[in-house]
């Protein structure tokens, strides 16, 4: 299929980037590395008369570590995340949650930014962000303001962005000491979308699990954390009996839906495992 | 480049028979050279997208153009009514399947819809682009009907019928008994049933279907440009549904990027592309993108099959089956579609020896995408069947499944052999291939391997599956039933003056590297380095007149030809060398493209001098010498209906019980397809083939919802297997040349696909029958098995 007519343009300043935005308001849309929204332009699923390519924003591109916080630039590709080795020791779990996201030719232009604004619910970055309670920062005409990634994922396909703003970046809490992030994943191919995924993220005293953050994607339309399985496990030492006494909760904070993957049934039996597995791996992870 | 193996046709210098040789035409293929049907443009040339139904069974109650007539870039809008007047429809029914009927299908819907995804209106524009926006703009109004969508219901009393015409859905019906099938129950040691689904699904290829229909008013001649399998058959078609004279017609088939029988039939959209073109009287392109594809590229398969073995002394005595098979709202035209349903009634028990059989076999018509001939017809489902019930025969019986097999096979000293379904076979070599395979994978390694790592909770499987493969067809497969598709292929060699040699054959290229087999051939037999020979297919107007790629054919049927047109063009060569240099021919003989003594190989002069002389200077031959440096030979095969293949895969595999998910690990082929042209060409056709075949054991499925729609007609959400899932599988051959042609080549082109899913299928019960679980259809998805488990 070929898309609807549009124009394009390709501002090189924010301050242009905001005033095209301004100018065609819904008619507009932004594009970054085009991995999700050219297919539903070709499919004629949405008709944008003008699309805005951020990909020239210097803004939003690069990744920087301080001492708290990893800074990740909204226009970081998949394969820049990957390759970051400040990413990786100050967020591991991002990089183990990129190796699941497509193939190759998608991460080297797919963006990080682009991933969270488009907010598919069986992406893995949403997960990611919230498990490790990061802030996005997002840009408007009238300067920036800073959103917990909680907050951020309103439903399916749809955020906290509002018409004419940008997200510019993500801060990440630098890795501290005893923390230990978990990833792990169904999906039915390689680089599949997840049937099922678990991002996990918390602090270790000894055999003992402390802040733990469970978030599943793939199980409902956005990220889910599992309330009452990490309360099971809170402050308690990981055992088999426990992580089962946790699994047995899930039910309770999961719903998944139907796909056509698989069953809403099979998706939780599935995140069961996922809890078991993951958490075996971060507690065996000295 | 080229390997080591033994020379096996004829021991000359240049002797490519059972040689790897590059293909000739790869590295213009890598370096994006290709020409395939979607490259070419041509001035005036229009592009026609449809508008397809969104309803599975509709009545069209009218339809609205005149906002899409003022859309940028429109030439012309077409429905159903007047598109009949410039393409007639067609029936795809043969005579000698008795009984089977369908109704005409028009290039666009007339008055009704009969699937989601039929074109209803044609749009033709400057560019594709213009021609979906205009798309967009034609507003239908339908009267929703009530949808046939499950076949178990289609003959149901209450159910609609999908063409009053034909009195109920029914579309064919065939019955097949021999021996004493009751006697052989009765009598049997152990019984075994299943009931068996075999899902819906379709050949992706990389390229999609693509046509120029270019009709030239001034010259009365229609050129279609055109991805397909069949330029000779799809010359009659057109004529024949356009009204022009079939002489008028000439179909060009440049590059095929696959066609797995997807590029094979008639389309309603290629036709009505082609009218278009005589309409306008200008070229115009319709090239099918990926979600079209999915709901108008035929599909196929979807059978539920109900069967039972007897087994006897520790050998199978008896099977009895009922297959029913959806073939949606058309049996397509011009091969039908109750060859499938067809084949699987030929074919099951094929590689075992027993003498009762009982199969009824039913195809009904329903409101989903048609469906028709995909690579290997019918065989994934017959062997999934048998050698499902195999397997579990072994199970009722005690036995090893090996060891059932063992017994079972037809005994390689036992041909010709009559099969219980009436099939023949010239010679197989099951025991030898059994046997062989066995040793390959290690069988007896695997099975204490599988043991030990049960007591550790890990769940491994094996899955052998023997299988025949349907190759080389003679006039009895379609031919005989009227239609117009030949059996036969020719192939036309020439010497040039360069000493250079050109084939033209009416067997074409898919990718599959039919150019290479021939050019090979044609070398060996002249007796020419390979790098000498061009080969030519894939136009109506240049190449012989010949059936094209289907049915495994091309090696066999075409390479049979090129060795007779290179041995006559080699006899006729050596008749002017006799001549010119005063010698008997048959001292004489050509190696490295020259004439030599055939005793001390002494060159006498080349064939560049030779077709100089010929051409240039034919005043210095002899009187009465009268040179024929060109030679056109034609095979079919007479004898056998086919020449039947056999061989064994093995799928080695693990299952995960708490997820459901499979991890392929090992894949095994020992295959029997004749003489081996080509090594590499071979092997890759069948790991091709194979990895087609875990496709359709674990991940391809069209899914249809009550509706009679699609739900998962993208890439995304249809499962295609891909490279990191796939097990390595490493192929090896027994060879049982056919006594019917000199070069005894048989096809190899489906035996993957016919083989995989059944071991594929087999290997996952092996795997999880120890948990008390048990599969019954594919694909196996993670969620079909963790049911079988019952743990959702
Ligand atoms: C075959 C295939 C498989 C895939 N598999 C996966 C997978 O397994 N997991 C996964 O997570 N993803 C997957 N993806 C999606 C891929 O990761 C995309 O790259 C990503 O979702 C979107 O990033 P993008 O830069 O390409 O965004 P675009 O496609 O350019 O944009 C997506 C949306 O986000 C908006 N947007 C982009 N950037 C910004 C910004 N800075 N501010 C505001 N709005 C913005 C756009 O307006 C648009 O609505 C897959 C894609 C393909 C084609």
């Amino acid at each position: 299929m070929k898309p609807a007519p549009f124009d394009y343009a390709k501002p090189s300043t924010l301050e242009e980037a905001f005033d095209l935005l301004e100018a065609h308001g819904e008619d507009a849309r932004v594009v970054a590395g085009g991995q999700s929204l050219l297919a539903t332009l070709n499919m004629r699923l949405s008709a944008p008369s003008i699309l805005v390519d951020i990909s020239g924003l210097e803004a939003l591109r690069g990744i920087s570590a301080g001492s708290n916080v990893l800074r990740i630039g909204a226009l970081t590709t998949h394969t820049e995340l990957i390759a970051s080795e400040e990413a990786a020791r100050a967020a591991p779990l991002l990089r183990k949650a990129a190796v699941h996201i497509a193939h190759p030719a998608i991460r080297n232009r797919g963006t990080f930014g682009g991933s969270l604004a488009h907010a598919d619910p069986a992406a893995e970055y949403p997960a990611c962000v919230v498990a490790l309670d990061a802030t996005l920062e997002i840009s408007g005409r009238d300067g920036s303001r800073r959103v917990a990634a909680a907050e951020f994922f309103h439903g399916l396909y749809e955020t906290d962005l509002k018409p004419g703003e940008l997200l510019a970046a993500v801060e990440v809490p630098v890795l501290q000491d005893g923390f230990r992030s978990g990833f792990g994943e169904f999906a039915r191919r390689a680089g599949d979308f997840a049937m099922s995924a678990l991002a996990a993220h918390g602090r270790f005293d000894g055999d003992e699990v402390h802040d733990l953050r469970l978030v599943y994607a793939g199980v409902d339309i956005r990220p889910v954390r599992a309330n009452r399985a990490e309360a099971v496990l809170a402050g308690k030492a990981i055992t088999r009996e426990l992580v089962a006494e946790a699994r047995s909760r899930l039910a309770e904070d999961l719903n998944p839906t139907d796909d056509l993957q698989a069953g809403g049934a099979t998706k939780l039996l599935l995140s069961g495992v996922l809890l078991e597995r993951v958490l075996s791996d971060m507690a065996g992870a000295r | 480049m080229t390997d080591k193996s033994p020379l096996t046709l004829e021991d000359l210098p240049n002797s490519y028979i059972g040689r790897t040789i590059p293909r000739p035409n790869i590295r213009r293929l890598a370096e994006g050279r290709g020409t395939f049907t979607d490259d070419l443009t041509l001035p005036r040339m229009a592009h026609v997208a449809f508008l397809r139904s969104p309803y599975a069974h509709a009545e069209i109650k009218s339809i609205d153009t005149a906002q899409a007539e003022t859309s940028p870039g429109v030439i012309r809008i077409v429905a159903g009514e007047e598109m009949s007047r410039y393409c007639t429809p067609w029936v795809g029914v043969l005579t000698h399947l008795k009984g089977l009927k369908s109704a005409p299908q028009f290039a666009l819907a007339v008055g009704r819809v009969r699937w989601q995804g039929e074109p209803v209106v044609a749009v033709v524009a400057q560019s594709r682009a213009q021609a979906e926006d205009a798309v967009a703009l034609v507003e239908v109004d339908y009267e929703p009907l009530p949808p046939v969508v499950d076949m178990e219901t289609a003959l149901a009393p209450e159910t609609p019928v999908l063409h009053p015409e034909l009195g109920d859905n029914l579309a064919f019906e065939r019955v097949v008994e021999a021996g004493d099938v009751d006697a052989a129950f009765a009598e049997a040691d152990a019984v075994a049933e299943e009931v068996l689904h075999f899902g819906r699904h379709t050949g992706v290829t990389l390229e999609p279907r693509v046509l120029v229909g270019d009709y030239n008013a001034g010259a009365g001649k229609l050129t279609v440009y055109m991805s397909t399998q069949s330029p000779h058959m799809m010359k009659n078609i057109f004529a024949t549904h356009t009204g022009i004279d079939e002489d008028d017609v000439r179909v060009i088939s440049k590059d095929v990027g696959g066609s797995f029988g997807i590029k094979i039939h008639t389309y309603p959209d290629d036709m009505a592309t082609v009218a278009l073109s005589v309409m306008l009287k200008r070229p115009v392109k319709f090239v099918a993108d990926r979600l079209e594809s999915f709901v108008s590229d035929i599909h196929a398969r979807d059978h539920r099959v109900k069967a039972k073995i007897a087994v006897k002394d520790g050998k199978i005595t008896a099977i009895e089956m009922d297959d029913l098979t959806g073939i949606g709202p058309y049996s397509v035209y011009p091969r039908t579609s109750a060859v499938e349903c067809n084949q699987v009634l030929n074919l099951v028990g094929g590689p075992y020896d027993f003498a009762n059989y009982r199969a009824v076999g039913r195809v009904v018509l329903q409101n989903k995408n048609i469906m028709c001939q995909y690579r290997a017809v019918g065989h994934p489902v017959a062997f999934g069947v048998t050698e499902a019930l195999v397997d579990s025969a072994a199970r009722a019986a005690g036995m090893d499944p090996a060891a059932l097999r063992r017994n079972s096979v037809i005994p390689d000293d036992s041909y010709p052999y009559t099969a219980a379904s009436g099939i023949k076979f010239e010679a197989l070599s099951h025991q030898e291939s059994l046997e062989k395979i066995l040793k390959l994978m290690d069988y007896e390694g695997l099975r204490a391997d599988q043991a030990k790592l049960r007591q550790e909770g890990v769940y491994r499987g094996i899955g052998l599956a023997a299988m025949i493969e349907v190759t080389n067809p003679s006039p009895m497969f379609y031919g005989v039933g009227g239609a117009h598709i030949s059996a036969r292929d020719g192939v036309t060699i020439r010497l040039d003056p360069t000493g250079g040699v050109t084939c033209a054959t009416g067997v074409t290229e898919q990718g599959q590297g039919t150019e290479a087999v021939i050019a090979q051939i044609a070398a060996s037999a002249i007796g020419v380095p390979i790098e000498k020979v061009r080969v030519v297919t894939g136009d109506t107007e240049t190449t012989p007149y010949g059936g094209g790629t289907w049915a495994s054919r091309g090696a066999g049927i075409a390479g049979e030809a090129a060795l007779q047109a290179g041995r006559a063009l080699r006899a006729n060569i050596l008749e002017v060398a006799g001549a010119m240099l005063q010698a008997e021919p048959d001292r004489l003989d050509i190696r490295n493209a020259a004439v030599v003594d055939a005793d001390t190989g002494s060159e006498r002069m080349t064939l560049a001098d030779l077709g100089k002389t010929v051409y240039f200077r034919g005043n210095e031959l002899p009187d009465g010498v009268s040179p024929e440096l060109v030679a056109t030979r034609h095979y079919s095969p007479r004898q056998f209906p086919f020449a039947f293949t056999n061989g064994v895969q093995a799928c080695w595999l693990e299952v995960d019980p708490d997820t459901g998910f499979v991890k392929l690990l090992d894949f095994w082929v020992v295959e029997d397809c004749g003489t081996v042209i080509n090594p590499q060409l071979v092997d890759e056709q069948i790991r091709g083939g194979v990895v087609q075949g875990i496709g359709a054991a674990l991940y391809e499925h069209c899914i249809y919802d009550e509706d009679g729609n699609m739900r998962n007609a993208t890439m995304a959400d249809y499962l295609v297997p891909m490279a990191a899932e796939m097990p390595d599988i490493t192929i090896e051959h027994v060879e049982t040349p056919t006594g019917e042609s000199v070069l005894g080549a048989k096809g190899v082109g489906e035996a993957g696909t016919a083989g995989a899913p059944a071991a594929v299928f087999n290997a996952i019960n092996d795997a999880i029958g120890a948990l008390g679980g048990k599969i019954t259809a594919i694909p196996a998805t993670p969620e079909l098995i963790l049911k079988a488990l019952g743990k959702v």
